[in-house]
């Protein structure tokens, strides 16, 4: 035993110095330049914002959940940070705002990268070569370098992913001593990373599904394992049920608890929740609101569709234009409260009988809906809908309430009976139409211009249950009806959670790609076809592209092809009982299981994209690259120690040697031929001569 | 000899009874003997299929929901005219027009309606004939597979009697579908592939059983995208038996090899070279243009017959100073266009407020007009100068160039000023002077995409150009908004000044070309009404066309439309959706997709008890604990591969499509899910619980029928058409194998057999 953990120590040993030298490398190399552009890159617009939010504690929609911006939030306000800075495009400057706190928090968590993968591929391989291949390969890429620069998700989400992987793959290694604390240790970081993980970006789940097979895979050679007794056994489910799967999700849960506490002014994503969602938050006209609690003719209304981000009924003073069915009054919704979203109640008969008692509106009424504004009737017919072309057009008719029978619709509350009454907020209302029997449907897709891009509002003559055609009232004003306070309808923490959860996977889905625009493609990545652009276009401006080493990612490529094969030729090598040396085995064992767990990683990051509808951007490649770098570390190095396979052993030794050097000086090379990518670029473009850049636009596609 | 003797019974259930010869040819020893043997419950299950499927298919004579959606595809395979369908690979539209043909169809009958009576033209019986065909030998296969899955022929029997009483298949194989020709193929390729499997080896039967099955992959495959599942999961199951083949030591490393080539071989390039085949007789029997020509490239359509090749036949190849050229837009999004200028000047202010140069608009148009026409100028020439010498000069990749319009006499020109509607690119125009210091910047470089060489030359049609602005360096590019009411909603061009690789919408070909020979402009006028002709042919090579076919199959999106009966995959495993495929005008006569009861819910729960055995087995076989031999586990193992794994790969990725959904797209997953019942059943008999003996079973699915057929008369008077919840609801009886149902007048002209009730 003393003899094995010699050659480990050393190793460690090895591996410790190459770390601290690395982790130095890194952090000079990250912080280096982020003082430097005094304006703001990219998605910096949203994500500080958003910072800038939890600072003033203002409510806000996003499509992933909080922890990064809180995170981002929480540094600002450390660093002096007031929260004040608009963030209104990129390219405006910074001035005397305190941003580099969270620049340098962002910057510090995307150093941590370089360092755990080199403590992940040591675990996995043993192999200081492989780990510090893999060590530099992130450190010396550009695209890591630019990405982990700004106040973006990305720095943190990778940082959680690879906290977990590192910390599921420590765990692994203590295997042999189960329920000791360090084992204990790891579990817990594990399930914590994941949390941070899935806390930041979606993205998480991949993840959690890599840990979830490994964790999987781990259990199944426990059961197999007949000197184990079940009772053990169980022991071992539970402790993995609460490290992975309660702890993530309590801590999952208290983000957001954190969240909603935080928050708890009204601001710009109020509308995209429920009515009784955003009763919660102070300076909402629903906080605290109260209002009569069952429908009744004369009321004034404002209607609000129930699909998530729905959008209220809305018309105003502006026509179709020619050619979109009949060229009346537009009727559309609306997603931000406004005084046009109101509507009047109006009984189908019309003799308004004014006096006495307000008469409630019923299940199966007929009633007309009043444009307060423009005193226009809520109006269809069987001209098609602007968008939707199997839906019938909806219009404001008439004048001062008087209309045709067109105006005319029925009041349906979803699972009510006849008679059964309105209520405000809680109920679910179809409206449909007398003539022609289609529903009152918000189609969620956008108009052109000339709707102002609101939403379109269709009659839909397919009268399936959806969201899309139910309504719930939400504002109600009639002042013979006594109010009832509405603090009743504040919702459970759980229902928040779900409706939060709800809208921001509609939100994501609902960021499609649109036809005529450039999109980047899942295939483009691997290959490094087409970067993003930072900040800067034009020659005179200061310009940062996120791309990443192009020689880096090639390699990364080709190494992938590589494994494949070697994994291949190894796996049936052994099935077929080839007789092989203690060493070549244990390369093998490293490439198969190693490599295996990382080819399993970058596989569930990468493959699920082609199968997502919305819209992809090249960073989303980030994570699987991680990956991919991990895996180019273990092939490379088994690569050039299997050297002597085919070359007699002075020789071998020098490939090897050689191989490893030239491999450095590469890597080294091209971050020096391509850092001012992630450090900035002045001066013409890189098809001009007299470039920087010049001649290192090996493919057309790229834009810098 | 067992492979083949059952091949055999397979065989004379198709009604040609053959015989096995007892003694090979080549012991020939007289006399000669020839015994049959003949599986009489395989034949009667057959003709059962038969019956039940092909009893009075050319009832309705009208058309039935998706046979308008077919029937095109079959009246232009009829007229050999080229068309695209994004939905599937061509050999299932060959199928049913193969029918056709058989019924001598001459393809002219307007697809619009579903309902509309068919005229007498139509042979309506032999259109449906095939799919009816493949509908019922489907229920022989269902016997065979699970005999071949290692069950008793009890057993088998019962897998064919749950899928002949199924009424949602039996529905979709009466009409001209093709669901039931892809289950027919997809149940022969797992019946061949397991009678591969099990054929001892060696023999060369069993060679080509393995040939069989990639030919049947390839051919389900070829009917629908979705046979792709079918098809890699036997690629799996097939890959875990070569595997287990390598691991055999006592095999030599080159009998191995050879075994693992011919699987390759049978299994994957063949099935690709067939794929291929299927579209290379495709694309030769549809040599006519047609309806979907405009989606195809100027190249494609010149090398149908008829349509673009007429007029670009006889063309100049090459582009020369001095050519009038139409110059078509390489991206057909939103639509095909060419490159168009007309008299009409950009409004000074747009309605933003913004300004324009107010010059000459330069739109893209769709339709052919003669303001689509261009002449290629020599910058260095003066502009009355606009003929071809001779010999004619060729335009080459890298030359600069200037671009006339033909009827206007303006120079296409782009500045840095801001295009209409996007307004980050620039503006493009025909070049007006106003004399307002705009100076004409009407130099453009021909940059050949595709080009073979440097020094290439502009090529009609097959060239793809770039036309880069000299002195913006921007690129002449279809913007795809389009103009409101002053540009003639036509099409924006732009020049782009970010460009980035290669986007289709900033290439252009040139389509429509001849070489100028008038030296007035009113010559020149009359010379752009003519037709081209000069003579010249090009073709392109088979490959090259498929390969834009196919990705134009691929990338074709048509618009995500909503439907009345299109159902989401969960609605699917609880039957909670049908789909009415036919209502008569008059009477109240109906047709209805909709499962059998019974069927679906014993699919679900075989499904669940099969998981649940499964598990508890594997789990326990982890400790050791041993509850079922090995050959048995080993048999349970290789029928859920097979009929719980072929129900999932056919079921599940349906969660991840966007497009619109059908109850008939969950029929082969059921088809695999139904097979499972019986062998659920016949694993908890023998091993588990002894009791309900199969016969039981066919018992209770036939009283089920009898009585759902009391029910159906019993609806007799229904007029309103029904309520399938209100039916769910209302009805306790378990079994609604109300397909037909038809009211009472209709009913008694139309005795319809018992098993179509």
């Amino acid at each position: 035993m003393e003899k094995h953990t010699d050659p480990r120590n050393h190793a460690t040993c090895v591996a410790k110095n190459g770390l601290l030298k690395f982790d130095y490398v890194v952090r000079v190399l990250r912080t280096f330049c982020r003082y430097f552009m005094k304006h703001i890159g990219w998605d910096e617009t949203h994500f500080g914002k958003m910072g800038s939010y939890y600072i003033n504690r203002t409510f806000f929609f996003d499509v992933h959940p909080p922890l990064g911006k809180m995170l981002i939030g929480l540094a600002g306000y450390m660093t002096g940070y007031d929260g004040t800075y608009p963030f209104l495009k990129p390219g405006d400057r910074y001035e005397h705002h305190n941003y580099w706190g969270m620049r340098g928090f962002c910057a510090s968590l995307g150093s941590c990268l370089p360092p755990f993968a080199y403590l992940t591929v040591l675990e996995l391989s043993q192999s200081p070569t492989a780990a510090l291949i893999t060590a530099a390969v992130l450190a010396f890429d550009t695209g890591c370098i630019t990405i982990s620069q700004y106040i973006l998700l990305d720095p943190i989400l990778m940082f959680f992913i690879m906290g977990a992987v590192l910390s599921m793959v420590k765990f692994n290694r203590q295997r042999y001593r189960p329920f000791s604390t360090p084992w204990w240790f790891w579990l817990v970081l594990t399930g914590v990373n994941l949390s941070g993980a899935l806390g930041v970006k979606f993205v998480g789940l991949f993840v959690i599904l890599l840990v979830g097979m490994n964790t999987a895979w781990d259990l199944w050679s426990l059961l197999g394992d007949l000197h184990l007794s079940l009772i053990d056994f169980g022991k071992h489910v539970l402790s993995r049920v609460f490290g992975l799967i309660l702890l993530p999700l309590f801590l999952y849960v208290t983000i957001f608890a954190v969240h909603f506490v935080v928050l708890n002014k009204s601001g710009p994503g109020d509308g995209f929740f429920s009515s009784a969602f955003q009763s919660r938050l102070i300076g909402n006209n629903l906080h605290n609101a109260s209002m009569p609690e069952y429908l009744a003719y004369g009321s004034i209304i404002t209607v609000k569709n129930l699909r998530i981000a729905g959008g209220y009924l809305h018309s105003h003073w502006h026509l179709y234009p020619e050619g979109v069915g009949a060229k009346q009054q537009q009727v559309t919704a609306y997603l931000h409260k406004d005084y046009n979203n109101m509507w009047l109640v109006h009984r189908s008969n019309d003799s308004d009988a004014q006096s006495g008692e307000p008469d409630l509106v019923r299940h199966g009424d007929i009633i007309q809906l009043e444009h307060k504004e423009t005193t226009r009737n809520l109006h269809s017919h069987l001209h098609e809908a602007p968008l939707t072309k199997k839906h019938f057009q909806v219009t404001g008719y008439g004048i001062n309430g008087t209309g045709d029978p067109n105006d005319l619709w029925q009041v349906e509350v979803c699972g009510g009976r006849k008679g059964d009454l309105v209520k405000v907020l809680r109920s679910k209302v179809r409206f449909l139409h007398r003539a022609t029997g289609c529903v009152l449907y918000s189609s969620g897709k956008t108009l052109p211009k000339w709707g102002w891009e609101q939403v379109e509002i269709t009659c839909s003559p397919y009268l399936k249950e959806t969201p899309n055609s139910q309504w719930n009232i939400e504002d109600h004003i009639n002042t013979k009806l006594p109010n009832i306070s509405l603090s009743v309808l504040k919702p459970h923490f759980l229902e928040i959670l779900l409706e939060s959860h709800i809208v921001m996977i509609r939100g994501n889905s609902g960021l499609k790609p649109k036809d005529n625009e450039m999109n980047s493609k899942p295939w483009h990545w691997p290959i490094n076809y087409q970067g993003l652009r930072f900040s800067g276009v034009n020659e005179t401006e200061y310009r940062v592209y996120l791309l990443g080493n192009p020689v880096i990612w090639w390699l990364n490529l080709v190494s992938l092809g590589l494994y494949v094969v070697m994994v291949a030729v190894a796996s049936l090598a052994l099935r077929r009982g080839v007789q092989l040396d203690k060493r070549r085995i244990e390369h093998c064992r490293v490439l198969m299981e190693g490599g295996g767990l990382l080819l399993l990683g970058w596989l569930l990051h990468y493959v699920p994209f082609y199968t997502m509808g919305r819209i992809l951007y090249y960073h989303h490649y980030f994570p699987a690259m991680l990956f991919s770098s991990m895996l180019t570390g273990i092939t490379l190095d088994t690569l050039l120690q299997s050297a002597d396979l085919w070359l007699r052993p002075p020789y071998s030794d020098w490939l090897l040697r050689g191989g490893q050097a030239m491999l450095f000086l590469a890597i080294l090379d091209s971050f020096y031929m391509f850092h001012p990518l992630s450090y900035g670029m002045r001066g013409p473009l890189a098809h001009d001569p007299d470039s920087t850049m010049a001649g290192l636009k090996w493919m057309d596609s790229w834009e810098f | 000899m067992l492979a083949s003797s059952s091949w055999l019974h397979f065989v004379q259930t198709l009604g040609h009874p053959r015989l096995l010869f007892d003694s090979m040819l080549t012991s020939i020893k007289l006399p000669i003997v020839i015994r049959a043997e003949i599986n009489l419950v395989l034949v009667v299950v057959t003709a059962l299929g038969l019956l039940s499927r092909l009893y009075g298919i050319n009832f309705p004579k009208a058309v039935v929901f998706d046979e308008v959606y077919y029937g095109q595809f079959v009246s232009l395979y009829t007229k050999q005219v080229f068309f695209i369908d994004e939905s599937g690979p061509p050999l299932g539209h060959m199928i049913l027009a193969f029918g056709a043909y058989l019924g001598g169809f001459d393809g002219n009958f307007i697809w619009n309606r579903i309902g509309a009576e068919y005229s007498s033209n139509v042979p309506v019986w032999s259109l449906r004939l095939i799919p009816a065909l493949a509908g019922s030998l489907c229920v022989p296969l269902c016997y065979l597979l699970v005999v071949e899955l290692g069950y008793s022929h009890l057993t088998a029997l019962g897998a064919a009697l749950l899928f002949l009483m199924e009424n949602s298949l039996i529905v979709q194989s009466r009409f001209m579908l093709l669901e039931s020709v892809l289950i027919f193929f997809l149940l022969l390729a797992v019946v061949s592939y397991l009678r591969f499997h099990n054929a001892q080896s060696g023999s060369p039967v069993r060679l080509a059983w393995l040939v069989l099955t990639g030919v049947t992959c390839a051919c389900a495959v070829g009917v629908k995208y979705m046979g792709l599942f079918t098809y890699f999961l036997l690629l799996g199951l097939a890959a875990v038996h070569t595997w287990q083949l390598i691991g055999d030591r006592a095999l030599s490393n080159g009998v191995v090899l050879m075994q693992v080539v011919t699987r390759f071989l049978a299994l994957v390039v063949l099935p690709l070279l067939l794929y291929l085949g299927f579209f290379y007789v495709h694309l030769n029997l549809l040599y006519r243009s047609g309806p979907h020509d405009q989606m195809m490239s100027s190249a494609f359509q010149a090398s149908l017959e008829g349509g673009l090749a007429r007029i670009t036949q006889g063309q100049p190849l090459e582009v020369a100073y001095g050519s009038q050229v139409t110059l078509r837009s390489v991206s057909s999004k939103p639509i095909p266009c060419w490159l168009h200028s007309h008299k009409a000047n950009y409004p000074i202010r747009y309605e933003n407020g913004r300004g324009s140069s107010h010059q000459q608009q330069v739109t893209c148009y769709p339709f052919k007009d003669v303001n689509n026409w261009w002449i290629i100028k020599d910058p260095g020439r003066f502009v009355q100068d606009l003929v071809v010498s001779s010999p004619p000069r060729p335009v080459r990749h890298g030359d600069v160039v200037q671009l006339l319009h033909g009827m206007t006499s303006r120079l296409l020109n782009t500045h840095d000023v801001a295009a209409p509607m996007s307004p980050h690119a620039q503006e493009v125009s025909g070049y007006i002077d106003f004399n307002v210091s705009m100076p004409a910047q009407n130099l453009w470089k021909v940059d050949i995409a595709n080009r073979e060489a440097e020094q290439d030359v502009w090529k009609t049609i097959l060239s793809e150009v770039r036309l880069i602005h000299i002195n913006t360096s921007a690129v002449l590019k279809l913007s795809g908004s389009s103009l409101p009411e002053w540009g003639y909603r036509q099409l924006e061009v732009v020049g782009d000044k970010i460009y980035k690789g290669y986007q289709p919408s900033g290439v252009w070909n040139v389509e429509e070309h001849r070489y100028g020979r008038s030296l007035e402009q009113r010559e020149r006028e009359l010379e752009l009404h003519s037709p081209t002709h000069i003579d010249i042919n090009r073709n392109l090579t088979f490959i090259a066309k498929f390969l834009e076919l196919q990705w134009k199959m691929l990338t074709v999106k048509h618009e995500d439309s909503e439907h009345k009966y299109s159902s989401s995959p969960l609605e699917w495993i609880t039957m909670n959706t049908n789909i009415a495929y036919w209502l008569h005008p008059a009477s109240n006569a109906q047709i209805h997709l909709i499962g059998n009861f019974v069927t679906w819910t014993l699919a679900n729960l075989a499904l669940a008890v099969y998981v649940l055995l499964f598990l508890s087995y594997l789990l326990r076989r982890r400790r050791k604990i041993e509850d079922i031999p090995e050959a048995t586990w080993c048999q349970l193992l290789q029928a859920g591969v097979v009929c719980a794994g072929g129900w999932a790969v056919n079921y599940l990725p349906f969660f991840m499509m966007e497009k619109t959904l059908f109850l008939y797209h969950y029929l082969p997953a059921l088809t695999f899910q139904i097979l499972l019942i019986p062998v659920v059943l016949e694993h908890l008999h023998t091993h588990m619980l002894r009791w309900a003996p199969m016969t039981r079973l066919g018992l209770w699915i036939e009283s089920g029928h009898r009585r759902s057929r009391t029910f159906a008369q019993g609806r007799k008077r229904l007029r309103e058409p029904f309520q399938r919840k209100a039916l769910l609801k209302t009805c306790f009886v378990e079994c609604i194998t109300l397909i037909l149902l038809v009211s009472t007048s209709t009913w008694d002209q139309r005795t319809l057999g018992p098993e179509t009730v």
